[in-house]
């Protein structure tokens, strides 16, 4: 079946057989190794992509059903090529990665409770990342990683006053 | 780990997936596919066609009627968690919702696939047992409705007929101002398989009266179950008479025995949970106070 889909902002078309799932297109039609193949029945969530924004499991969905979405996958979350975002950034540096199987699911799961709430409480990020399984970090760092880069993000979108450095808009006056 | 090959089809109308259901006995229907897809990967269902109801627009939406909300089949589960009707009206929908899966999954699976697929420990057919819901037919020779007393037969079975298609439930709305719910399950892990799930609500009057009351468990039997509570109506809530009506309702239990957890095990979770769940609705009733009561 031809199948159009938008992946990182990009439409691409492939000849897809209807019972392969978005996943192992997502890996052998269209190259994008990131999403990760664990148990392939939608308990581990290595294999975490976003549909429309939101975390899905790409092993429970055909690629033949993903046509019409806007599908991002970790690739498609650094602003450009050799960089990193700022979540992604923020699990170098407080090691919320191992062996890092289930980092770009971790991190898309991260990135879409941030994309909603820079304020997350503990209890909001674990919910978030409840239905993917790490074996190395146990979580800790994982959890860290998610509040640090909430925390950036909060920095990041503060108004910073114009003006000469060091100095706020009302001593520049 | 992979399917069997199969025919994909997507139907522009439910007319016409209907027609197509009706057709073909091998053919199923897929929607958010959160169980029929495992399945399908470690081969235990073998369709030879599938047919996606996901996109049809006579399954989407939630709507209110005299008495009742009526949630549209393809409704995904975190939609329906979010949704201001779900919480103002049926309320024990919006209160076991974060139980069911983990947000990817509720981001893909329905309401109404989660009815279809009728396991006997998952939360969504246990609140349509509990709140007496009734579950909405369509096929080719037309719409019907049954009772989810009907609907759930046995483990993964429903009353649906070959050529039939969940297309929506119509849970009831309870008329009172001061309702209140309670939940509370036993799982290995949050999110996971309930061994034993209680879902109460209640509602009272301005005096604290218990003007109505529902109560029902998941995980214990074959089925979601429904218990008769109805002693409890009339009267202000207190501990010991909901321990009895428990204890009354539980007598005959026949709880299932797995490698999880025992028959015996089921049974006694099962009236700590009834308990719990009962004490939560009425606080969670109390705590809401009436108009002009102050």
């Amino acid at each position: 079946m031809k199948v159009e889909l938008r992946i990182n902002g990009v439409s691409r078309t492939a000849d897809i057989e209807p019972r392969k799932t978005l996943l192992d297109a997502l890996r052998e039609n269209f190259l994008l190794n990131g999403a990760h193949a664990g148990c392939e029945h939608g308990v581990c969530g290595a294999c975490t992509v976003l549909v429309d924004g939101e975390p899905v499991r790409s092993c429970l969905m055909f690629a033949v059903q993903a046509d019409g979405y806007e599908i991002t996958t970790i690739e498609g979350l650094a602003p450009a090529p050799g960089e990193l975002s700022v979540i992604q950034d923020a699990f170098c540096e407080t090691h919320g990665l191992q062996c890092g199987y289930c980092t770009p699911g971790m991190i898309l799961s991260a990135h879409a409770l941030l994309q909603r709430n820079v304020t997350p409480t503990r209890e909001d990020i674990v919910e978030a990342i409840s239905g993917n399984i790490c074996r190395c970090t146990g979580y800790g760092q994982i959890v860290e990683a998610v509040q640090f880069a909430a925390e950036r993000l909060r920095l990041a979108n503060t108004p910073r006053p114009a003006g000469p450095a060091g100095k706020s808009v009302a001593e520049a006056k | 780990m992979k399917p069997a090959p199969f025919d994909y089809v997507r139907p522009a109308s439910l007319a016409e997936a209907c027609e197509l259901l009706a057709g073909d006995d091998d053919a199923r229907v897929i929607a958010g596919g959160q169980t029929l897809v495992p399945m399908l990967a470690m081969r235990l269902a073998r369709p030879a066609r599938l047919i996606d109801i996901l996109r049809l627009p006579e399954l989407a939406g939630i709507r209110e009627e005299k008495g009742a909300v009526i949630v549209g089949a393809t409704t995904r589960q975190a939609q329906a968690e979010r949704d201001p009707v779900i919480r103002a009206s049926v309320p024990m929908l919006a209160r076991v919702l974060p139980w069911v899966g983990h947000p990817p999954t509720r981001n893909r699976g329905t309401v109404g696939g989660s009815i279809a697929n009728g396991d006997p420990s998952a939360e969504i057919p246990l609140v349509a047992m509990t709140l007496g819901a009734d579950i909405m037919l369509a096929a080719k020779d037309g719409e019907t409705s049954m009772p989810a007393e009907e609907f759930f037969i046995g483990p993964m079975v429903t009353s649906i007929e070959q050529g039939q298609c969940v297309r929506a439930i119509r849970f009831p709305v309870w008329p009172h101002r001061r309702i209140g719910t309670g939940f509370f399950e036993v799982s290995s892990r949050r999110s996971d398989f309930a061994f034993v799930a209680a879902a109460a609500q209640i509602a009272l009057d301005e005096d604290g009266r218990c003007l109505d009351i529902a109560l029902g468990l998941g995980g214990v039997a074959d089925r979601p179950l429904r218990l008769d509570m109805s002693s409890l109506k009339g009267a202000a809530f207190d501990v010991a008479s909901a321990a009895e009506a428990i204890d009354a309702a539980c007598a005959d239990l026949e709880a299932m025995s797995d490698l999880h957890a025992s028959a015996t095990y089921r049974r006694r979770v099962a009236g700590v949970l009834c308990r719990r769940a009962l004490q939560q609705a009425h606080d969670n009733a109390a705590a809401k106070v009436t108009k002009g009561a102050r």
